[in-house]
């Protein structure tokens, strides 16, 4: 059956071709059928009307821990399905590191499998090394001809250079994109920032140079390789001036950032707070800003929200056992909507890193706002203020750093394939 | 003057008065300490539990005789190796321990941050007797005592921390402790052993050791911690010493009423030369063992005296 959803008087964003307007939206079998002013409804329509609110794609969220299978006192397909919902979220790029760890095609399909039904998206980025250690790559070819179009070792760097070399000539056959986390093991074997307040808490540091080291490894073994190269969550000025130089020179790479680095710097685990407790660690201030005008000035792509949720008991020990990692999907875009507020960036650029941006790096048809795309939508109030409060999250496990922060902006309605799948109540 | 902080978690964030508040009440114990009139009754009835989840012996023994000294019923718990570093045991311990109702904990934990988070499950005073690499004020705080019973003050005073501060929880204390009396602190140490970010605290650095002992009022040594000799901080221990052990030729740079100190215990001729360890004239090492017992004493009473509604 045939079934309408007219969307009325929204403020259309369509961040791949730049639209802001106030208009009216169809969604016509899970597609965009129309968008344009004054739309008539089809008889059999469900009429809602959007008081003038923003309706942007729904968005892509490219690093999303899951604990399908294997962990699901953390979270289920379901769960993880709600929150991203919540946020505003219509796809999520599922990393590897679950339990049995997705490597191979039949880890795949299960997952697949296990998502059919979700609310969302679930685009599964297998590993790129057989179990995450680094040592054999994993069948890249047979997984991208079955339609996976990203592999990484999610929390490890590919540290062994002629292996990455072959990974990333290997892939370039299938057009993969390679996923790079950023650092140098050797010199990661801390548990924050290394500086000051490393020293002040007593708590081994990784240096920014772990970063940058892998960085600069990586784009030499990029010279003379067509390979897609990602480098995920950037934290500091000097990979931002070289991710700049690279693309200036034409190298395919591009990378992301993600909200607790853009939100949040060092300071946040002072006192030893776990739950700000991230990988890559927060940096300081000066790295922070860094991060936020790589965004601007478009040398970051993607605007990740890292979500990784973890119980309390893995979060409530010592600072250095404690697990990394902090719940992302129903804070990312209204803490990502801060920096519209603060006038750093304007509204349709800052959408474009979780919409259009991340759905060309993976090939996708959704992440814009246009007849034909799959409706998956979100509709927001860019105004509302309030504070984010922990125990109205949606997430299982608690583990954000930001409760209580004030912020401005509420989704009110999230669509996905044409279905609505969270709608605000106050 | 009551006491303003519930624990003592570490020295930063403590004030000059404080500290100086400490060190008078801990002097007054360090004089009873010597008369056959050691016993005091001011913590009678009341529960001391050190809960030392690394290795110890004199830090251990001493915050022992401390309680007991001042009449307290001391327990101690120690926990072998492993099964203490998975973290959920160490907040069930916490739960444990409160649940019967000590008046004192005395925690060290091989965790920056360990004892902190232990605090906060704890109803009564808790005192930090080492986390990790992050604090030990108590050391800090017999440190300063030793100093000013022998030099009179501690302010203005140069003082030299020397060796491995890297894995160092003892300098840390002393650092933030010196800084905040008034001292001038220099920090002598291979590269290799020195914390990034460490120059932003208020030290000079010095990785020549004649030049950095060169007018210093105090030298304080630092423990080797001799598992690190493999990983590649130095190249070996020979040279380490060479370079970095206090004998009487660097010594001699220092001034010459320069007091000797170190926390223990010592690696006899890796970070110190032996004669010169046992130089009575210069070396304040005893002296600091017993000015344990009386600051570890004063800390005691300070922390309890809320619960026993004494202001003294």
């Amino acid at each position: 059956m045939t079934r309408h959803i007219l969307l009325k008087n929204a403020r259309l964003l369509d961040p791949d071709t730049n639209m802001d307007q106030t208009g009216d939206l169809l969604i016509k079998d899970g597609i965009i059928a129309d968008i344009g002013e004054n739309i008539k409804a089809p008889k059999d329509a469900e009429i809602i009307e959007c008081g003038g609110h923003c309706l942007c794609p729904g968005l892509i969220d490219m690093r999303v821990f899951i604990g399908v299978p294997g962990a699901d006192y953390k979270d289920t397909i379901q769960n993880t399905g709600e929150a991203a919902a919540a946020g505003g979220i219509t796809t999520v790029c599922v990393q590897p590191d679950t339990s049995p760890i997705i490597d191979n095609h039949a880890a795949v399909i299960y997952l697949e499998s296990r998502a059919k039904n979700a609310l969302v998206n679930f685009i599964p980025f297998p590993a790129a090394t057989k179990q995450l250690q680094g040592t054999e790559m994993t069948e890249i070819g047979l997984m991208s001809k079955s339609g996976i179009k990203a592999f990484t070792d999610c929390n490890k760097s590919i540290a062994d250079a002629s292996l990455m070399m072959r990974i990333l000539k290997y892939a370039s056959a299938f057009d993969a994109l390679i996923i790079q986390h950023l650092a140098e093991p050797s010199l990661s074997k801390g548990c924050m920032n290394a500086g000051e307040l490393a020293t002040r808490l007593g708590l081994p540091g990784i240096p920014t140079s772990a970063e940058v080291i892998m960085l600069e490894r990586d784009l030499r073994l990029l010279q003379n390789l067509n390979a897609r190269y990602h480098a995920s969550q950037i934290t500091c000025a000097d990979s931002a001036e070289i991710i700049k130089s690279a693309k200036a020179k034409g190298v395919k790479i591009t990378a992301s950032v993600s909200i607790p680095h853009i939100a949040l710097n060092e300071l946040a685990v002072a006192e030893y707070k776990t739950f700000a407790k991230v990988s890559p660690p927060l940096r300081g201030e000066s790295d922070r800003l860094a991060m936020v005008m790589a965004l601007k000035d478009g040398t970051a792509d993607v605007i990740v929200s890292g979500h990784d949720p973890e119980d309390s008991e893995s979060k409530r020990v010592p600072f250095e056992y404690a697990e990394t990692g902090t719940i992302g999907l129903e804070t990312l875009l209204i803490i990502a909507l801060e920096l519209y507020h603060n006038g750093t960036i304007e509204l349709l650029p800052l959408l474009r890193k979780m919409t259009c941006n991340p759905a060309k790096i993976l090939g996708l048809k959704s992440g814009v706002l246009q007849k034909g795309a799959p409706a998956d939508l979100c509709l927001f109030d860019l105004r509302t203020a309030k504070r984010i409060d922990k125990n109205k999250m949606v997430s299982i496990t608690k583990n954000t750093p930001f409760d209580g922060k004030p912020i401005q902006g509420q989704v009110l309605r999230t669509f996905a394939g044409g279905r609505e799948i969270f709608s605000y109540h106050n | 003057m009551p006491f303003a902080h519930k624990h003592l978690l570490g020295i930063e964030g403590l004030k000059e008065h404080e500290i100086t508040q400490t060190l008078d009440l801990a002097d007054t114990y360090a004089s009873s300490n010597r008369t056959s009139q050691k016993k005091k009754n001011i913590l009678e009835g009341k529960t001391q539990i050190n809960l030392f989840y690394e290795n110890s012996t004199r830090t251990r023994m001493s915050f022992e005789i401390a309680g007991k000294r001042l009449g307290a019923d001391v327990t101690n718990m120690t926990s072998s190796g492993s099964s203490i570093k998975k973290g959920e045991t160490l907040l069930d311990t916490a739960l444990t321990l409160n649940a019967m109702h000590p008046d004192i904990l005395v925690v060290r934990h091989g965790s920056a941050g360990a004892v902190q988070l232990l605090s906060q499950k704890m109803n009564c005073p808790v005192l930090n007797a080492g986390d990790g690499q992050h604090e030990h004020p108590t050391q800090a705080l017999l440190d300063a005592l030793t100093i000013r019973r022998r030099k009179g003050r501690i302010t203005r005073l140069t003082v030299a921390i020397c060796g491995d501060v890297l894995h160092s929880r003892v300098a840390r204390s002393n650092i933030h402790l010196l800084g905040i009396m008034g001292a001038r602190i220099r920090l002598i140490a291979p590269p290799t052993l020195l914390p990034s970010g460490v120059d932003k605290m208020g030290c000079e650095i010095f990785h020549d050791m004649h030049e950095g002992l060169k007018g210093c009022d105090v030298v304080m040594m630092l423990r080797l911690q001799t598992e690190r000799m493999n990983v590649g901080y130095f190249p070996s221990i020979s040279e380490y010493f060479t370079l970095y052990g206090l004998d009487y030729d660097k010594l001699s740079m220092a001034k010459e009423d320069a007091m000797i100190m170190h926390p223990g215990p010592m690696n006899r001729g890796v970070e110190i030369d032996a004669a010169v360890a046992d130089d009575i004239e210069k070396s304040a090492i005893q002296e600091q063992v017993e000015m344990g017992v009386a600051v570890r004493m004063a800390c005691l009473d300070l922390l309890t005296q809320a619960d026993r509604g004494d202001e003294s």
